[in-house]
């Protein structure tokens, strides 16, 4: 017996290191920054990184493989007295408010719609999402020949039924190409509203509505009362998201248009490719497409602000 | 009996036709990509017969996209790219969102708002020094150059949801583990990965269609036809000045997204938890 605590007793007295490796990579603090370093040193080095080099690169004269001479903020200054680049700044905020707006009542339209109950509805969901997952460019193709000046379906409808002949060229006037231009955004975003609206609505307890009709209420007074204010977070969420892709697009402008006919649909994004990578100015590209940040961290904070503003 | 005939109509009008318009809405550019693709050339370039349908489908699109155009190149480089950053991607938003979600450090915070601040920053904002920089680094025309950038878009997103999902798991089996003696590391790959399956599928798939998706990045840096993929092939090489090879490219569009419906379509309820879980749970 005396052996046995004598055992004992002679483990709990063996000195204990200083300082262990192991039991130092166990701490809790020390253990989650050896995780969160690699992939933090990875986004510091292709997103923190290029990005202050694009602050950089705007404050440069840069002509394209040739080195830079620091400017201070002309090119800024070159922007505000290009009659283009105003143009571009309004064309983005058309496009950015009218495709928002038609994704929001399309999406909410859609999501109450297969928020009732039928017959192979996850079937339906799915195949509504297809635009959505499909790579953006491959259908922007197929929009292109739906939109075609020669071939254009649509076209072949409006004249074989009488309505117009010839067609209008969707692509080519340029009040149309920025309308050609709002649908397919609106096409394309419209399923990620529809299906994130659905799931929120089906968060909603149906104990609600029926309280709700038991008091006498309307349908339109329920949607009002109940439907709206509770599907609110997400509508801000989603919308958030809607609001900085549709303003930062690229891929659907310079399929369809390349922002023709005469800078009638140059986003931000296009028009900072065209001066960088076609014009190979990469100083005067940089500071356009940080023009974007002012007006979306503005749209941003306006949004979060009338969030906030609801709760209280 | 009248009451049952007015909700056959109601049910018409309030589901049936607005489902309608939406599923013609959404559908008929893969319909027209599909018709267009089968089409003789004569057919094609007709402005006299109904277009809906094709009269005498042919192949000939399909062969000449195989045998003359580099497609097949492009699309073994649109999957490499993409398994590759979804691989890479999904590591990292474990080593993110494993801390994140489940241990208390200093400076926890911190980066989950630069993770969420990441996410949030448009492409475009970056594209021109990115490009300057794969540039200095030697990668322009290198897969190499987007696989590095792709996980740039990726990463931010598999931490978040990967965040979300981590935290509905209980903690007891972890706990249990820990007082049996298992180290973190231990813990972490035998008894808490395992179960985050679903999670990782969700981010996975997520993932990976925004990486078939991306073409800004590969627009830029992949200028030489062995290293394209397939979007940017399509554009760039499927039309020539004016000259649109509108069968051709039809085919293009519809095998350039197949292999996104098929991976979508087998995991269809994983893709829309991912998709939702970002703006329902938030």
């Amino acid at each position: 017996m005396s052996a046995h605590s004598q055992a004992i007793g002679s483990r709990v007295l063996r000195p204990r290191p200083a300082f262990s490796l192991r039991r130092w990579t166990e701490r809790e603090g020390v253990f989650s920054w050896l995780m969160v370093i690699p992939p933090a040193l990875f986004l510091v080095a292709l997103v923190g990184y290029p990005f202050v080099y694009g602050i950089w690169l705007s404050l440069e004269n840069r002509p394209v493989a040739k080195p830079g001479v620091f400017v201070g903020l002309a090119n800024f200054i070159t922007d505000l007295h290009d009659p283009v680049f105003w143009q571009v700044a309004q064309n983005t905020f058309v496009y950015t408010f009218a495709a928002t707006a038609l994704k929001m009542a399309g999406g909410l339209a859609l999501a109450l719609v297969m928020n009732q109950d039928f017959k192979f509805r996850n079937l339906v969901r799915a195949i509504m999402l297809l635009p959505f997952i499909v790579p953006t460019v491959l259908s922007t193709i197929a929009w292109m020949w739906i939109l075609d000046p020669s071939f254009s379906v649509v076209n072949w409808f409006l004249v074989h039924w009488g309505i117009a002949n010839p067609g209008p060229s969707w692509l080519g006037n340029p009040n149309l190409a920025m309308f050609s231009l709002i649908m397919v955004n609106t096409w394309r975003g419209l399923p990620f509203y529809a299906i994130t609206l659905l799931a929120g609505l089906q968060t909603i307890s149906p104990e609600l509505y029926e309280a709700a009709t038991i008091d006498g209420a309307s349908t339109f007074a329920r949607f009002r009362y109940i439907t709206a204010p509770l599907l609110k977070p997400v509508i801000f969420i989603v919308t958030m998201f809607s609001v900085i892709f549709t303003f930062s697009d690229f891929q659907l402008v310079y399929v369809l248009t390349r922002g023709g006919p005469a800078n009638a649909t140059h986003l931000f994004a296009t028009y900072a490719f065209d001066v960088a990578m076609s014009g190979g100015q990469f100083g005067l590209g940089a500071s356009i497409a940080l023009s974007m940040l002012p007006p979306l961290a503005l749209l941003i904070a306006g949004m979060a602000w009338y969030m906030r503003g609801e709760k209280t | 009996m009248t009451v049952e005939r007015r909700g056959w109509r109601i049910r018409a009008l309030k589901l049936w036709l607005p489902l309608g318009f939406f599923m013609i809405f959404n559908l008929f550019p893969f319909y027209w990509m599909a018709v267009t693709s089968l089409k003789p050339n004569s057919e094609l370039y007709s402005r006299k017969i109904m277009p809906l349908v094709v009269y005498h489908p042919t192949l000939e699109h399909f062969v000449k996209l195989l045998t003359e155009t580099d497609f097949i190149t492009w699309t073994y480089n649109t999957m490499l790219v993409a398994v590759v950053s979804t691989a890479i991607s999904l590591v990292f938003g474990v080593m993110l969102a494993y801390p994140l979600a489940r241990m208390k450090f200093p400076g926890a915070a911190l980066i989950s708002f630069a993770v969420a601040a990441t996410y949030l920053v448009p492409q475009p904002l970056l594209f021109i020094p990115l490009a300057d920089i794969i540039n200095k680094l030697g990668l322009g025309d290198t897969l190499t150059s987007v696989i590095l950038t792709y996980p740039t878009l990726l990463v931010p997103f598999c931490a978040w949801l990967l965040m979300g999902y981590f935290k509905s798991v209980p903690h007891e089996l972890e706990d249990a583990a820990r007082i049996d003696g298992a180290t973190r590391l231990q813990t972490m790959f035998r008894i808490f990965l395992p179960l985050c399956i679903p999670g990782f599928i969700s981010a996975g798939i997520f993932a990976f269609t925004l990486a078939q998706n991306e073409f800004l990045y590969a627009l830029i840096f992949l200028t030489k036809t062995d290293v394209r993929t397939v979007p940017v092939g399509a554009i760039a090489e499927l039309v020539r000045g004016d000259v649109f090879y509108w069968g051709q490219l039809m085919a293009a569009a519809l095998l350039g997204s197949i292999p996104v419906a098929i991976i979508y379509s087998f995991f269809v309820e994983h893709y829309v938890a991912g998709l939702t879980s970002g703006g329902v749970k938030a």
